[in-house]
Order: structure tokens, then sequence, then C-alpha cells
């Protein structure tokens, strides 16, 4: 490592103003600081000073989803095998194994074009590489399908990251959170690959060997479809995620332990985790007490750990850039995507699942939010001031 | 008119090249917008919308600016959106007898024209107080401005969207499809094409940077 150290000091002054790569500075950077605590510190804006800085904090955030990653690399195996009925011949390495090689590739293609278009940005705004596409480039994968074609997952990655970040200036200038600006734009552009019942589970498309009998179809399927209860999951399939979907969203009990490593560091806000978690279940309550359809009768407390719910709330929600600034605001911010992620899932039959779309909505009405919750904060102290004065 | 002045001096040429680039309509001063994003999802109906609002936009010009002197101001709104409707109705019944179906793909928007703010912003800031031949260019201009971000968003949009130009199945026939190429649905809904405007104004900006606001 000591050899290391000494190599990147050796060619450091290339790349200092003057050098004569100082073209490629950015990228520099970028590779010192990964490999090593840098030896500067931010010394603008109102940061609160700390020996943490931006890295530390997305490598927390990637590391929170690590549990997620892992039970949908397994997952992807497990129905895999499970369409082709020789689950049970197949040890737990094989099946963690074929789902790696599903997943890797993916995680691969998102972060290299997420990447790759950064450095570009750099190099041609004479900046750093921000950091903020580690998190996206891992949040990406794990809001994909199993099966979903890498050009498609790279040609959104590109969106995500030119129309969804870069041309707002640059990561933490963004109104729209990158990775799910990605999915929607997948979702919206190439809808054969993002719904359906044929493209969750690994190798289904095809459709050769399957069992008679075995759907893909997830729950957010069964209950568009009105048919619930041909469903042949169990509640506690549901938590532990058992289930098919999106590769990091189905077990909700690997998303709680991120949200806690999330809570625990204070990387994530846990209040607009539970303000998610508050509004999806007071939407449930409303829809349990005016039901006149059996999803509408689907037990309040089941909406929260089926399809992307918990994801969202979690990992997405979360995202300090696109989220709500002002304490209060973030209880009002949360609320409303629980509240709406509910009503779009369970009332419009062409969106089977409403929580992307309810974050991407109250990630633009996020600023607006802000801007009330300071107004009254304003006026309250003016009046408090009269108060005093008279 | 001054009979010494050329027809296409420097100074007319100007008002015909200009709103191609540094005075675009759509991209510079951002008018006509709801128009560009209904039409350009094929390139053969937005060709005919520009052709029509160049049509529209240089007689309207023309015969505003030839009326420009007995005019009453208090009543020229009024007198130029007759001026424009009748000049649309023109456009519209040659569209219904020549290219009927272009027409019906085009649908309201031909009679929308009369509303596109290009049309009313040209005759305001320009017919009102130029004679007839500048006012005609001007017109000619501002309509082939617009036109032409019309057709290069629609060029975009019907390759991506549809894979095909004006009908023509580009990528089918180089066998982009056996590749794996599927067709991007969302360059067919009306976001892409707000979002491709935004591209080529950000190209715009970016190679013009006095256009850059401060």
């Amino acid at each position: 490592m000591k050899g290391l150290r000494n190599y990147l000091d050796k060619i450091k002054p290339n790349f200092e103003k003057g050098g004569k790569l100082e073209k490629f500075h950015s990228l520099f950077d970028a590779v010192e600081t990964l490999l090593y605590v840098p030896d500067k510190v931010t010394t603008s804006g109102s940061h609160i000073r700390d020996a943490i800085d931006m890295k530390r904090t997305m490598i927390i955030v990637v590391m929170a989803m690590v549990p997620a990653l892992l039970f949908g690399i397994w997952n992807a195996g497990n129905f895999h095998f499970q369409s082709l009925g020789i689950l049970q011949e197949k040890t737990f390495w094989q099946v963690f194994g074929y789902g790696l090689l599903k997943v890797l590739p993916i995680i691969i293609v998102s972060y290299v074009t997420g990447l790759t278009i950064e450095i570009i940005f750099a190099q041609i705004r004479h900046h750093d590489v921000p950091e903020g596409f580690f998190v996206t480039g891992m949040l990406i994968p794990l809001v994909m399908p199993v099966d979903v074609p890498l050009w498609m997952v790279s040609v959104s990655t590109v969106f995500a990251v030119i129309i969804g970040v870069e041309v707002f200036g640059g990561a933490g200038m963004n109104i729209l959170n990158p990775a799910l600006t990605a999915r929607a734009f997948l979702f919206f552009a190439y809808p054969s690959e993002m719904s359906g019942d044929k493209v969750w589970v690994a190798g289904l498309k095809g459709g050769e060997g399957i069992v008679d009998g075995f759907s893909g179809e997830t729950i957010m399927g069964y209950a568009a479809g009105g048919k619930l209860e041909q469903m042949p999951y169990s509640v506690s399939d549901m938590f532990f995620g058992f289930i098919p979907g999106s590769i990091g969203e189905t077990s909700t009990l690997a998303i709680l332990i991120g949200a806690i490593i999330l809570i625990y560091t204070g990387v994530g806000s846990w209040k607009i985790i539970a303000s998610v978690f508050a509004g999806g279940a007071i939407m449930g309550l409303l829809l349990n007490l005016f039901a006149v359809n059996e999803y509408m009768a689907l037990p309040f407390w089941q909406h929260l750990i089926i399809g992307g719910f918990a994801f969202g709330a979690v990992f997405m929600a979360t995202d300090p850039v696109s989220a709500a600034q002002t304490e209060k605001g973030k209880w009002i911010y949360g609320f409303l995507i629980g509240f709406l992620a509910i009503l779009i899932r369970v009332l419009n039959p062409a969106y089977p699942e409403g929580v992307m779309l309810a974050i991407l909505l109250m990630n633009v009405f996020a600023p607006l939010i802000d801007h009330y919750v300071v107004e009254a904060n304003i006026k309250k102290r003016l009046k408090r001031l009269k108060t005093l004065k008279a | 008119m001054s009979g010494k002045e050329p027809l296409l001096s420097p100074k007319n040429l100007r008002l015909l090249t200009d709103p191609l680039a540094r005075n675009n309509p759509v991209t510079v001063l951002v008018l006509g917008i709801c128009s560009a994003l209904a039409v350009t999802v094929k390139l053969e109906p937005s060709i005919v919308m520009a052709i029509s609002v160049i049509i529209v936009t240089a007689f309207s010009n023309l015969v505003i600016s030839l009326m420009r002197n007995y005019i009453p101001p208090r009543i020229r709104i009024i007198v130029q959106l007759v001026v424009i409707a009748a000049m649309v109705i023109i456009v519209d019944q040659v569209l219904k007898a020549y290219a009927y179906n272009v027409s019906k793909q085009l649908s309201v928007f031909v009679g929308l024209i009369i509303t596109n703010c290009i049309i009313m912003g040209r005759l305001e800031a320009f017919a009102l107080g130029n004679k007839p031949w500048p006012a005609f260019l001007d017109g000619v201009g501002n309509g082939a401005g617009y036109g032409f971000i019309l057709i290069v968003v629609a060029f975009f949009r019907e390759l991506l969207g549809s894979g095909t130009l004006l009908g023509y199945p580009v990528l089918e026939k180089i066998g982009l499809y056996k590749t794996g190429y599927v067709n991007n649905g969302m360059m067919i809904l009306p976001p892409m094409a707000l979002i491709t405007l935004g591209i080529i104004i950000w190209v715009q900006r970016s190679r013009n940077k006095d256009l850059i606001e401060s």
C-alpha cells in the first residue's frame, strides 16, 4: 500500500496547476480520494465541518444497500430455478451464483456509463468528479427488473445523468432523484421491458422449460389485475422478500436493515422514512374504510411491505438533494409521498406501482414546501417580535 | 418603398437569416412552444406545419404592413387577428383540398396557428412599423426559424420514437432491430419534445455564450 501512496505522490505534481496533465486533474483527484482520505477539507458554504466527507457519506449509503442487494442477487437465482422447477436440486451457492451473473453486469454497466459521463462533464466544466454517482450507480440496478437488456440500463443512465443532473448544473443541483429518473425513463420508453408478468424473473421471457402454472406476476400485478385471491404468496413471503420484483425492492427485512444503518449513522433522515410509512398507512386505512373492491380492502399494513414502497421510502425519498431541506418540510414531504404512492397504486389502473411517480412528483414540490415552511417561520418570529415590542 | 435599395440588401438579408439562429423565435424568444410539442411526433406533419406557418407569418406581416398607416391603434389587435385568421383559413382549406391525410394528422393545430404567439409578436413588433418588403422577409425568416426547430425536433422524435423518417423504416432497413434495439416509446410522448427542445437550447447557448441571461 505504501508503494501506491508513493506512486500517487510522485505523479501528483503532473496534475496540479501548471503540470502537463492539468486537464486530467479531476480524474486524478477522483482516484486519489477514492483510495485515500483526502487532505483537503470543505472551505466554503454553510457545511458542518466534520471528519466525514462526501465520499464517506456516500459509502455508508452504499453499505446500507448491501443487504437488499445480496438478497436481490439470491432472489434472482431463486426465482429463475423455481420457474424451471429445479430449485431443490441447486445448492445455495449455485442459486446465488446465477443471480450474481445476472445482477453484476447491470451494476457494472450502470457505474461505467454514469461515471464516464460524470468524468466527461467534470473535464469540460473543470471541477472534481462529484461523489453523488456512487449511490446513484448502485440504486439504478436495484430498481431494475433482473432481465433488463444492458443497453437499456446504459441509455437510461445516460438520460438520468445528463437530463436529470448535469443540465441543472451537476450533482447537488438536481431537482429529481437521478436513480428514479433513470427508472422513470425506462418505464415510459420501454414499457414492455418494465411491466407485465414476464420481466421480473430471469429467463422467463425466453419461455423455455418453464414449469406449468408458474407465473412471474408480481404482487402489484396480481392486485392491479383484480386477482389477489390467486396470489400464491403469504404475508411472511412479502416481508422477507420471497416474491418477484425489481432486484433490490423485494425484501422489506433487508431494506429495514439498511434503514437502521442510515438512521443510526444519521445519513438518512428518519423523519422522512417514518412519515412516508405513516402517509402510506393512513391512505391505506382510508381506502380500507371506503373499500369497494378487494384491492381497496387489502389490509393497510400490507401495502407497506409489497412493491417498491419500503425501498422508495428508505433509499429514494431520503436522497438529501432532492428531498425537502427543512425539518418540518421533511414531515410534509414524506407524508405526501406515502399518501400519493398508495393512492396511485390502488386507484390508477395504468400504473400498478405508484411509489416512483409519487417520489418524483414530491421531488418537484420539495422546494415549494421548504419555501412555505421558511415563510411560516419568518411570520411566526415577526409576530413574536411585535408582541415583545408592544 | 425606397426604390434605390436592392431587394436583398445586407440589411434585408439579415431579417431573413437572423431568426434562423441568433433570434430564433422558438429557442431564444421561447414562443410557439405548444404547437412545437404537439405536431413533432412525425416529420411529415412538422414539415407541413412549418410551411404553413411560414406562409401565414409572411403574408400576414405583408398585409398588416400594407395597412399599417390606416389601422387605428386602439383596435389594431383585432385587425391583426382578422388578417391572421383569414390567412390560416386559406392555408387550412388548401391543406384539406390537396393534402387531406396530413391535414387530418395536424387536426386542430392548423387552426391553432392563429394563436401562435410568433405571428402576433412579429405583427406587433415589426410589421406595424416597417415597410411591406422588409416585413414580408421578416415573416418568412421567423416562420422559417420556427419551422427549422420543428423539423429538427421531429427528426429525432420520429427516428428514435418510431424508427422511421417520413414514414420510411430507416432503422429496419439498416438491420438495427436484429441487434435487440427497441424503439424508444418516450420519444412519442410530449415530454420528450420539451426535453429535445431543451437540449437544442442548451447546445445553442453553450456555443453562443452571449445568449445566456445573467
